[in-house]
């Protein structure tokens, strides 16, 4: 009854397609109004003002103490804001308790109650409610198969391995069918290769049920591959909000461009500005730097050019016809990867620039070794340029 | 290479620590059973020797057990003791009494007790070993002198008195010592530590989010505490309230010092058998009893205990 009552819900809406938040007539579903959280004289969250839509797998992404996980916590109920809304669905969630809020959470430590089973755990928010006897009984086998955990359902948690707890968690936390599912770091107590695989599995769950997820986490690559949008924090503040591909093509600050994937970051200053491109002088680069489009700012203004390492050439010859976008440095470490290589190389004044190049082609022996000297070069498009 | 010729090179020290390797463990685990054994095992049996023995006028005012006749050992077993127990309905009574005034106590420290180990568990780093060190500090005063302190509150011109009627609540003073009432005072005053730290330790080690999980699923907080937070301090409210309950019973300077001539309790019927009859076999046969009384509740105690970690593994 769950599950297929989800499916047909779904069947109408897939945020990747409608991207409601293009679309200035959609309603947020989850909206911070210039919240602001203070911990004694620590402001945890700053004037945070976010719209969240209906069906996204939306993820807050920072290093630790950026305010993410107090955001999160604000939206269950665990903290109240200083200052500042919260709606869910409409509803001001101003002094509704934990208890009464539509939402559930999944806990990092998964905090399944040690002492009752898997069957009990995933229960609990059922007994609650006061649900029927035989309908719980039903939904608890429906959410166990949906999660692949119904062998275990006698087990107690303390007999499951990490992955099964995170199942069972995410078990319970749905089971009451939540508008909104939080949830902070939920691959974080996972190994490696069991984290790569459940990442999927969540975004399949996610579809599947339809609900809302928000979810914490401080590892950008899992953002990428689960989140519909991610807002990227920085002590307190909402750096960037965007879908994965508008963050890692159209950075808005370094922060951005460091937190999301490698970045070579190139400080020069613009010397040449005009309507359809820049020229940015860096000594750093010891080049000038050609951009093929218009940069806000004045000429004098200090910027960085963010280069993406796969996006760089590496060459042996200077490329010729133009003086714009190449450097030249010394090969100082050679990471061989198999289907990559990456290269470190040491400009003359001494700013390390990372390459990667992909070995598309078999070779007889590595193409570059230690101590050459090379050309480091980029098409006009490839780099983005930042003011902070 | 011969294993000979290599032992023989070794250096005092080496064999020492060869030595340590193989038999450290049994040494480490040792000393606390030679410790043991030394100081409970043998005074116990030496109570249980004299609980079968007759009482005589004579240094030591009891008859031997194990006599040399005829170039034999004989042994005289004397179930007297124990049978006269059972028909003096004074020991019956005595130990009900004990027992009563113990688990009400028990119960008393421990709804006492919960409360301040919760808050003591839940306060910020330094509050909380502030707090801590509160519930220790009185342990660095006498026993004895504290439990004289209760005296001088309760008493009739006791402090307590004394204020009431300055204020003019009462016109006469309140008969508080020498009653029940003050054998629980004492008895919760003084075990109060022995609630808390147990109970302090099951709760400090408890996940605060496994409370936020059940809110989250819809408990109201005081249902949180009814199905998470109360189940998994259980280990924490069975160790205390043996340590409360276990060393209550057998009290003697409490209800000695605080109680009135009707509180009869099996410490005071024990100190009256050995030192005011002089008595000594029916005073070891009652101090025996009264360890068979306890031994069950620590048996059962130390089941459940080992049950419970076993469900923690």
């Amino acid at each position: 009854m769950l599950v297929s009552e989800a499916v047909l819900e779904r069947v109408h809406e897939d945020v990747h397609k409608t991207q409601p938040w293009n679309n200035p007539d959609a309603v947020p579903y989850i909206r911070f109004e210039n919240v602001t959280k203070k911990f004694g004289d620590f402001y945890a969250v700053d004037d945070v003002s976010l719209d969240i839509y209906r069906h996204e797998l939306f993820a807050l992404l920072g290093g630790s103490g950026c305010g993410k996980t107090t955001l999160l916590r604000m939206l269950a109920g665990f903290e109240e804001p200083t200052s500042g809304k919260i709606y869910i669905d409409g509803v001001d969630m101003a002094g509704v308790p934990a208890y009464e809020r539509p939402t559930n959470m999944m806990f990092q430590s998964y905090a399944l109650f040690p002492h009752m089973s898997v069957e009990q755990n995933v229960a609990f928010g059922l007994v609650q409610d006061g649900v029927s006897r035989s309908e719980i009984k039903e939904l608890v086998a429906e959410m166990l198969g949906l999660v692949q955990m119904s062998k275990f359902a006698k087990r107690k948690p303390h007999q499951l391995s990490g992955g099964q707890r995170q199942r069972v968690a995410l078990a319970r936390s749905l089971i009451k069918r939540p508008k909104v599912l939080l949830l902070d770091e939920p691959l974080g107590a996972l190994d490696k290769k069991l984290r790569e695989q459940t990442q999927f599995e969540l975004v399949n769950i996610q579809e599947k049920v339809g609900t809302t997820f928000v979810m914490v986490t401080h590892d950008q690559e899992e953002a990428m591959t689960m989140a519909s949008r991610i807002a990227v924090m920085n002590e307190g503040v909402i750096n960037q909000t965007g879908t994965p591909f508008e963050l890692y093509e159209y950075p808005n600050s370094r922060y951005t461009a460091n937190f999301l994937g490698q970045v070579n970051l190139i400080e020069g200053v613009l010397v040449d500005d005009d309507e359809k491109y820049a020229v940015i002088k860096s000594d750093e680069a010891g080049c000038e730097i050609y951009i093929d489009h218009a940069v806000q700012g004045h000429e004098g203004m200090t910027f960085w050019v963010a280069l993406r390492p796969e996006r760089l050439r590496i060459t042996k010859e200077a490329p010729k016809d133009t003086k714009y976008n190449c450097v030249s440095g010394k090969v100082e470490e050679i990471g061989y990867l198999g289907g990559i290589s990456t290269y470190h190389v040491r400009l003359e004044s001494g700013k390390r620039i990372k390459v990667t190049e992909p070995n598309s082609t078999r070779q007889i022996e590595p193409r570059y070794t230690w101590e050459d000297t090379v050309w480091v070069s980029w098409e006009a498009g490839a780099a983005s340029v930042l003011n902070k | 290479m011969s294993s000979d010729k290599q032992e023989g090179s070794l250096t005092l020290k080496q064999r020492f620590d060869r030595w340590m390797i193989k038999h450290g463990r049994v040494l480490v685990v040792g000393i606390p059973y030679f410790w043991l054994f030394l100081f409970f095992l043998v005074p116990f049996l030496i109570v249980l020797k004299i609980s079968f023995s007759v009482a005589e006028y004579a240094q030591p005012p009891y008859t031997p057990l194990f006599e040399w006749i005829d170039e034999g050992i004989t042994i005289t077993l004397n179930f007297g003791n124990y049978l006269f127990l059972l028909s003096d309905s004074l020991y019956a009574t005595a130990y009900l009494n004990s027992i009563r005034i113990a688990a009400i106590s028990t119960v008393i420290t421990l709804l006492i007790g919960y409360p301040m180990a919760y808050g003591i568990a839940r306060a910020q780093g330094s509050m909380r070993s502030v707090l801590l060190m509160l519930v220790i500090l009185p342990f660095w005063t006498s026993f004895l002198i504290r439990v004289y302190a209760w005296i001088g509150i309760l008493d009739r011109e006791g402090l307590i008195n004394a204020f009431l009627m300055w204020t003019g609540i009462i016109s006469e003073p309140l008969i508080m010592r020498q009653t029940e009432f003050a054998v629980y005072v004492g008895i919760v005053y003084t075990y109060l530590p022995f609630m808390i730290l147990p109970l302090y330790s099951t709760l400090e080690k408890m996940d605060v989010s496994l409370v936020e999980a059940a809110l989250d699923l819809g408990c109201k907080p005081w249902q949180a505490f009814a199905k998470i937070t109360l189940p998994l301090s259980m280990p924490g409210i069975l160790a205390g309230s043996l340590l409360v309950f276990i060393p209550a019973v057998g009290e003697f300077v409490i209800p000695e010092l605080l109680g009135g001539p009707n509180t009869l309790m099996i410490g005071r019927t024990l100190w009256n058998e050995f030192f005011a009859n002089r008595d000594w076999p029916i005073a070891s046969a009652v101090a025996i009893a009264m360890l068979l009384f306890l031994v069950v509740p620590i048996m059962w105690f130390q089941h459940i205990q080992t049950k419970q970690e076993e469900g923690q593994q």
